[in-house]
């Protein structure tokens, strides 16, 4: 998240390539003499990571499939994930764990549908991290799943930075959203391992250029296997739910 | 990015390596920052300010070393840089999507007084 501007912490940077910030503003006094050098080399990500690490061993012990599905919000992903469950049902077992900053309205939907759900509520975080899937897997009965998924906070942006431990990072694109998602967000869309196009019942509605985006998601997400469906209607549904069983049939 | 989130964590990193070093202030820290990391360099300088005050890295001078985005053409057998996410190689114009260097976000070094 970019922090706002604020005018008086300007600071007139022009010293080429290498800048350094001068605290000559009335702040603590420039300490001026150095002494020991120390080398860290430490990746400032490197919490998350580790968090992230640990979650991934927990889920292949426990033998299970775990998805983090990302979007922007209003993509359909819950509705996807309650068709996706019960397309599933008598083959495997899923279960969600939802964010989002406020309501619990997602989990309230896929309750409804008999989804064993957790919702997270982050407040004003915009994305979830390994720490909150680590707390809140506790509050699941993961020996009766086979199937985890994650639906992540609605966002294109920050969720793509952090880990949660998912073996497979699924990225949908809506018809209602455009051709051009993929090379605008190329992030999100490159760390995809498998990329949804949604609402494929809008399409003619929308005057959706399905060429056009099948090629920028093959261009950004280059790695990832590409479904297009309509939860709503049920096209292409079949062909998602195969590669689920597949896929979690590889971590048993 | 999370510049804030990135910013408390190097701080504590250093406040670490300040403690284990026998807890001398923090005269300067050092990061090395990929142009594809995501993260910008003013947004941390600005979160740097907010979060190091009250511990041993307050006042400290903060050096940012860009480290530019490196990319490997598999057509060219060959390296290019471009700090665009979508680069092309600039021989064969093809798009690779396999960046070797450019995501980089660490603490490199520290000076302690």
């Amino acid at each position: 998240m970019k922090i706002g501007a604020h005018p008086h912490h300007e600071h007139d940077h022009n010293h080429g390539h290498h800048d350094h910030a001068h605290h000559g503003h009335g702040h603590a006094p420039e300490l001026a003499t150095p002494g020991t050098t120390v080398s860290v080399q430490r990746s400032l990500l490197e919490k998350n990571d580790r968090l992230a690490e640990r979650n991934r061993g927990f889920f292949r012990a426990k033998k299970l499939l775990v998805l983090n599905v990302l979007s922007s919000p209003g993509s359909g992903k819950t509705t996807l994930l309650r068709q996706t469950a019960l397309g599933l049902r008598g083959r495997l077992r899923l279960g969600v764990i939802v964010g989002d900053l406020a309501t619990d309205n997602d989990a309230a939907r896929l309750r409804e549908a008999s989804i064993p759900v957790v919702q997270i509520t982050t407040g004003t975080v915009c994305h979830l991290d390994a720490d909150m899937v680590a707390r809140a897997v506790q509050q699941l009965d993961l020996d009766a799943l086979d199937v985890l998924v994650i639906e992540n906070v609605g966002n294109l942006v920050c969720p793509a930075d952090y880990d949660l431990g998912e073996a497979l990072r699924v990225v949908l694109l809506s018809v209602t959203e455009g051709e051009d998602k993929p090379l605008k967000y190329p992030p999100v869309f490159h760390s995809a391992n498998v990329a949804l196009v949604t609402k494929t019942d809008l399409a003619e509605a929308t005057g959706f250029d399905r060429k056009t985006a099948l090629a920028n998601v093959r261009r950004v997400s280059h790695h990832a296997q590409v479904f297009e469906l309509s939860a709503r209607t049920g096209a292409g549904m079949e062909a998602w739910l195969d590669y689920l069983v597949h896929a979690q049939a590889a971590v048993r | 990015m999370h510049e804030v989130g990135i910013m408390l964590e190097a701080v504590r990193l250093a406040e670490e390596s300040a403690r284990a070093q026998g807890g001398g202030r923090i005269c300067a820290l050092s990061l090395r920052v990929g142009a594809l990391s995501g993260a910008v360099p003013e947004a941390l300088r600005f979160a740097f300010e907010a979060v190091a005050a009250g511990t041993l890295a307050e006042g400290a001078t903060l050096t940012i070393e860009a480290v530019p985005a490196r990319w490997w053409c598999a057509a060219c057998a060959a390296e290019f840089a471009s700090d665009d996410p979508l680069a092309a190689c600039p021989r064969c114009q093809a798009w690779s999507g396999d960046l070797r260097g450019g995501r980089e976000l660490e603490l490199s070094t520290l000076e302690l007084s």
